[in-house]
């Protein structure tokens, strides 16, 4: 048995692009099974964090640590990052989902397929070019994806920004699905409302820092600092 | 003007009375095309996405190269397999010079860069599609190849296609390796050739129109194929 993700730990970390900082000395931890939330402005850093995180990106400087671990091959295969704009392949939904299935050493690969057209409300549409799906399916079929692969973290990058409440709707019963069969959720928005709805707990981002971390209801009645305030009273924050 | 008038009836006649002798050359044509398309894609399109998604050094001077001998004269190329397959050259034991095996040969060597080139950026535009769904996924580079061949094949053949299209019209290198041997290697380019050297310019330019039939359906097929692709919006 392989050890826990959790706490995933960074220290110092750092991403430059030339002279730009874009995250600047981030010391983080998180654990627990619940839903993490990192909000703030755009241009925060929220997303270059993510990708860090995961792996996706190489820091400039500073570490990230999974369970005590540097990231490697096999700790990405057991955390998923969902992105912004699901990228489609040129492929039916049932196919799109097949190739992410063949990826991993799965006995059950028909009852998973089953499971994640299921879950992401598109058994109709199977059979259906998934480039073809509307904004929101699109998204919908990315974290059944993602889920179908059974990873222990799944972080998911503003994963209804632009859609409609029905289909946010949607997205937010299936991050619950997810939290329920106990993954952990780290998940990047700017929605305040949705950041209340889902948090358990919040990083508030600004200009590439960690400004203040701590429990949702904490974060929403009494912000700790200026930034935090500004931000929830609607303040432009750049 | 009067021998383009004429070449009208003469190609349908030659069309439509299916002649054996028009059917050999047609046939012969079509396989020694058909089968350098085959091998030019058997090689370019696993070497051309393998450019368009692997990083190394060389890497853009290679593109270079393909995308340049795209243009490769096909007497070069029908030189070169001359040299090559002629007694004295290295492979000359296998006897393939005046065959339409060395025809094949030539014409897959003219249109491999062709094909290379081609399908390097049809997988290339593809990849910068997949390739944060890859990395994010960690998606093995086999399986990521092998994902954007099967998902671009309609593109990939528009790519054959052309490097049908360059073959078949192609009569320098077929000319020297095949030798234009009634019965034997004589193909549609090179029996319009030899129809002019002798004058008869009208049946020359008929054969020319049975070549363009040819093309065409060919084209007619794959075109085919990939509307039927684009409907399900997998183009």
């Amino acid at each position: 048995m392989s050890e826990g993700l959790l706490p995933l730990k960074t220290r110092g970390l750092c991403f430059a692009v030339r002279e730009k900082q874009i995250i600047d000395q981030i010391d983080l931890t998180i654990s627990g099974n619940d839903i993490t939330v990192i909000l703030g402005p755009n241009g925060a850093g929220k997303s270059v964090l993510l990708r860090l995180l995961h792996g996706f990106l190489e820091p400039s400087a500073g570490q990230v640590k999974w369970g005590g671990r540097d990231i490697d091959e096999d700790l990405r295969k057991r955390q998923v990052l969902v992105f912004q704009r699901p990228v489609m392949m040129r492929r039916s939904v049932a196919d799109n989902i097949r190739f992410v299935l063949s990826l991993r050493r799965f006995s059950d690969r028909q009852e998973r397929l089953e499971k994640a057209l299921d879950l992401a409300g598109l058994k109709a549409q199977a059979n259906q070019p998934a480039p073809r799906l509307s904004g929101g399916e699109q998204q919908r079929l990315a974290i059944a994806q993602a889920m179908v692969l059974d990873p222990e973290v799944v972080i998911l990058d503003e994963p209804s920004s632009n859609l409609d409440p029905g289909a946010t709707m949607a997205i937010e019963r299936l991050i619950e699905v997810a939290q329920n069969e106990g993954k952990k959720i780290i998940l990047v928005t700017h929605d305040l409302g949705q950041a209340k709805r889902v948090g358990n707990e919040i990083i508030f981002m600004h200009r590439g820092r960690i400004v203040e971390q701590g429990s949702c209801d904490n974060f929403f009645t009494d912000p700790k600092t200026p930034e935090a305030g500004a931000y929830l009273d609607g303040a432009l924050l750049v | 003007m009067q021998e383009f008038n004429t070449s009208f009836a003469i190609a349908a006649d030659l069309i439509f009375s299916a002649k054996p002798e028009l059917l050999e050359i047609v046939m012969l044509s079509l396989r020694v095309t058909l089968s350098a398309v085959a091998i030019a894609c058997a090689i370019g399109f696993p070497l051309g996405g393998m450019l368009a998604v692997a990083r190394f050094p060389g890497r853009g001077a290679l593109i270079l190269l393909f995308n340049t001998l795209m243009g490769l004269p096909p007497v070069v190329v029908g030189l070169l397999v001359y040299m090559m397959l002629s007694n004295a050259g290295p492979l000359g034991f296998l006897q393939l010079l005046y065959t339409p095996a060395a025809m094949i040969i030539a014409q897959a060597v003219l249109i491999t860069p062709l094909i290379i080139a081609l399908t390097c950026q049809v997988i290339g535009s593809l990849f910068l599609e997949y390739e944060e769904q890859f990395k994010a996924l960690v998606v093995p580079p086999k399986t990521a190849a092998a994902a954007l061949l099967w998902d671009a094949r309609y593109g990939l053949m528009t790519t054959a296609l052309a490097g049908f299209g360059r073959a078949v019209a192609e009569v320098g290198a077929v000319i020297i390796v095949g030798g234009n041997i009634a019965h034997v290697t004589r193909v549609m380019t090179t029996a319009i050739a030899l129809e002019t050297s002798k004058g008869e310019l009208a049946l020359a330019l008929a054969l020319g129109f049975v070549l363009l039939c040819l093309a065409m359906g060919v084209n007619a097929c794959v075109l085919a194929v990939r509307a039927i692709g684009e409907k399900r919006a997998y183009v």
